[in-house]
């Protein structure tokens, strides 16, 4: 065990994963660069040499393929995006390629291939750099999603992605990389597909991901201490979803609420609330809810985000009046002493 | 060029002109369900190629592929198979005419949309060079794929990588209904295109199946020296519709008089008259080649025919490699 920051944590699982297997490659614009990607990729190229670790030119669908042709021949492709933005331009070749060669090819070889993509938020990163479309990609069969919140969960999940025989979407949140936690040293991985129960309690059910696990813990201890209990479950992965832990949590608590990081219409939200619905109708003690982004972009000006993101205030207005209770939670938002669109103190920009 | 070499590749030829005739012919049985794009009139690059490559060298494809997977060595029984929709087809009936693939003879996959190969045949070379082997993967594609971004992405990064990629491009001047002139520059020539992006390319007769083998070895000699990719455009011409197994010169896009014009400069034909001519081949010899390609092709539309459907059950399978438990929804939740 030791303690390190969540980007710090993505650096360990690379450098793990190319020390176990000489066919892991790594690439994408800027992992060479004197910042390293947010630090997740300093020292690789230095260790594996250029064969393996090397900046791209800006070519992301045909560098996805690429990827892709590599995994089929043996290796094994990390692709990282500074943004997910960016990876916008790789959909052809993610959709129709990467998700599909093992279907289509009635199962022969699959295509092992990590494609990291970053989350922004905050600090003007406006309607391009700030995207949440995790619902896009968990909509592909042949995909999967992952989107930890922990550093610990950051190593596990990313060393699960890297030796997965299919493709697999990392999403990391830009807001998490500074984040410290503790995390296992050595060949450490937590299985995709498997929630995290993070707070355990008996009044309603709290699902989340990736940053808005964070905004939900304050949320949560702090009504811990107005005697509200909450289930908080950490998805980790949103394809596949661990639908077993959504639905014996809302068995146990009668209340549901679900947190997304990305626009509402469409989103990974609205398909936990649709089948937890479906499975668990008769369970329900008061209307499901779900709270997202609103269904227009992130503006840059920070006066127009201001109130654009769910945060630990509105978490916790929301379960007050599912559970039928009145708390003030002007306290709560007092805790917070940086401004809104950064995630820390650590943050100054620019990216 | 040996008269061994010249009999294999009037052998391949013909191989795969019956086949695909016969596919055209069969057609209107409605047994073959799927978008069917037929190679007629353009097979001497197929064959020349297919050749020219080594068996441990890898090649992709787009959706006009049966020439490429034949010519590469592929299985005819699967291919057919997979026309079929059969369980017995090389993608399980998962992919049809369009989605071709037989890992043991290097052929690596075609798909369905256009360009969608291009970076993985790149990929692919990306491999060999980490691994450090002397294969070489041979990307086919057509005059359209030209036209897409991915293209310029990654003949720009096999050439800063120098990777071992022979861009096999067959210009047979269509896309679906669309010539060139609506869909590139008048004159320009899409090998002196691909040669200012910085490859080594060249420009042949695809109709000549001898000049499509000499050069193809020496794009191949080069690439394995070191050399880095090579570039090779062949034009040439389809003979039947863009899908399907129709003449289409009446519907109005092109002329009777241009098909007949091209009818002229059949790749089968030509060679064949010159081998006779050089008695590298008799007609007793052409009767031969031709009742074992008949014999080889009706027991593969046989076999074809007979194998069954993939069970119902399995549409889904295969979407992982291990299906995780949690990856569907319970059991009360199936319909």
């Amino acid at each position: 065990m030791a303690v390190m920051t969540f980007a710090k944590a993505i650096n360990d699982a690379l450098l793990l994963a190319m020390t176990l297997d000489d066919g892991v490659i790594c690439y994408g614009l800027g992992v060479d660069d004197p910042k390293g990607v947010f630090g997740t990729t300093l020292g690789l190229q230095q260790k594996f040499g250029t064969d393996r670790v090397f900046d791209m030119p800006t070519s992301e669908n045909a560098m996805t393929g690429i990827g892709i042709g590599a995994a089929l021949y043996g290796m094994r492709a990390v692709m990282t995006h500074q943004r997910l933005d960016f990876a916008l331009l790789s959909m052809d070749q993610l959709v129709n390629n990467a998700a599909k060669w093992r279907f289509m090819f009635g199962g022969q070889r699959g295509v092992s291939l990590t494609v990291r993509m970053i989350l922004g938020r905050g600090w003007g990163q406006g309607p391009t750099h700030s995207q949440n479309l995790q619902a896009w990609f968990a909509h592909i069969p042949g995909l999967k999603v992952v989107m930890p919140s922990t550093a610990e969960d950051a190593k596990g999940l990313l060393l699960s992605s890297i030796f997965d025989p299919d493709p697999v979407i990392f999403l990391e949140h830009r807001w998490l990389h500074n984040l410290k936690g503790e995390v296992t040293s050595g060949d450490y991985r937590i299985p995709i597909g498997q929630a995290k129960r993070v707070r355990e309690g008996k009044d309603i059910t709290i699902v989340s991901m990736s940053y808005m696990t964070i905004e939900a813990i304050h949320a949560i201890d702090y009504l811990a201490s107005k005697e509200i209990s909450c289930d908080l479950i950490d998805l980790r992965s949103v394809r596949p979803i661990d639908w077993q832990a959504i639905f014996s949590s809302v068995h146990h608590t009668g209340r549901l609420l679900v947190l997304d990081t990305g626009n509402l219409t469409g989103s990974i939200s609205g398909e936990i609330l649709a089948r937890t619905i479906e499975a668990c109708w008769g369970t329900f003690v008061s209307a499901p809810r779900r709270l997202a982004m609103p269904d227009y972009p992130e503006a840059t000006s920070p006066s127009l985000t201001e109130n654009y993101h769910v945060r630990a205030e509105h978490i916790a207005q929301t379960i007050c009046s599912m559970v039928g209770r009145q708390v003030d939670v002007t306290t709560l938002r007092q805790q917070r002493v940086h401004p809104h669109d950064v995630p820390g103190e650590w943050f100054s920009g620019p990216f | 060029m040996t008269p061994e070499i010249a009999k294999q590749l009037l052998f391949s030829m013909r191989r795969i002109r019956f086949v695909e005739l016969e596919i055209a012919r069969r057609y209107g049985e409605g047994k073959m369900r799927c978008p069917t794009h037929l190679s007629v009139g353009q097979e001497a690059v197929s064959a020349a190629v297919g050749l020219a490559l080594r068996k441990d060298d890898l090649a992709v494809s787009g959706h006009r592929a049966h020439a490429h997977y034949l010519g590469k060595g592929g299985g005819l029984r699967a291919m057919l198979a997979e026309i079929y929709g059969k369980v017995d087809g090389c993608a399980r009936g998962r992919g049809g005419s369009m989605h071709l693939i037989d890992e043991s003879v290097g052929f690596m996959g075609s798909t369905a949309i256009v360009a969608g190969t291009i970076p993985v045949g790149v990929g692919l070379g990306y491999g060999m060079k980490c691994k450090n082997t002397d294969q070489v993967s041979c990307v086919f594609h057509g005059d359209a794929v030209v036209e897409a971004g991915v293209f310029f992405e990654s003949l720009n990064f096999a050439v800063i990588k120098k990777l071992p990629v022979l861009f096999l491009c067959e210009n047979n001047q269509y896309s679906v209904y669309s010539h060139l002139r609506v869909r590139q520059p008048k004159n320009r020539s899409i090998a002196k295109m691909a040669e200012g992006l910085g490859i080594t390319a060249r420009a042949g007769n695809g109709n000549d199946v001898v000049q499509v083998f000499e050069m193809t070895m020496d794009a191949l000699n080069g690439i394995r020296a070191g050399g880095g990719p090579r570039f090779l455009e062949f034009s040439t011409y389809r003979w039947l519709e863009h899908c399907g197994p129709n003449f289409d010169n009446d519907i109005g896009y092109r002329s009777e008089e241009e098909f007949l014009e091209w009818k002229k400069k059949d790749p089968i034909a030509y060679y064949e008259a010159e081998l006779i001519t050089q008695g590298v081949v008799t007609s007793e010899g052409l009767q031969r080649m031709d009742a074992e390609i008949q014999c080889e092709v009706f027991e593969a539309f046989d076999f074809a025919d007979a194998s069954p459907y993939p069970e119902p059950e399995s549409a889904g399978f295969n979407l992982y490699a291990i299906e995780p438990d949690v990856a569907s929804p319970p059991q009360s939740l199936r319909f």
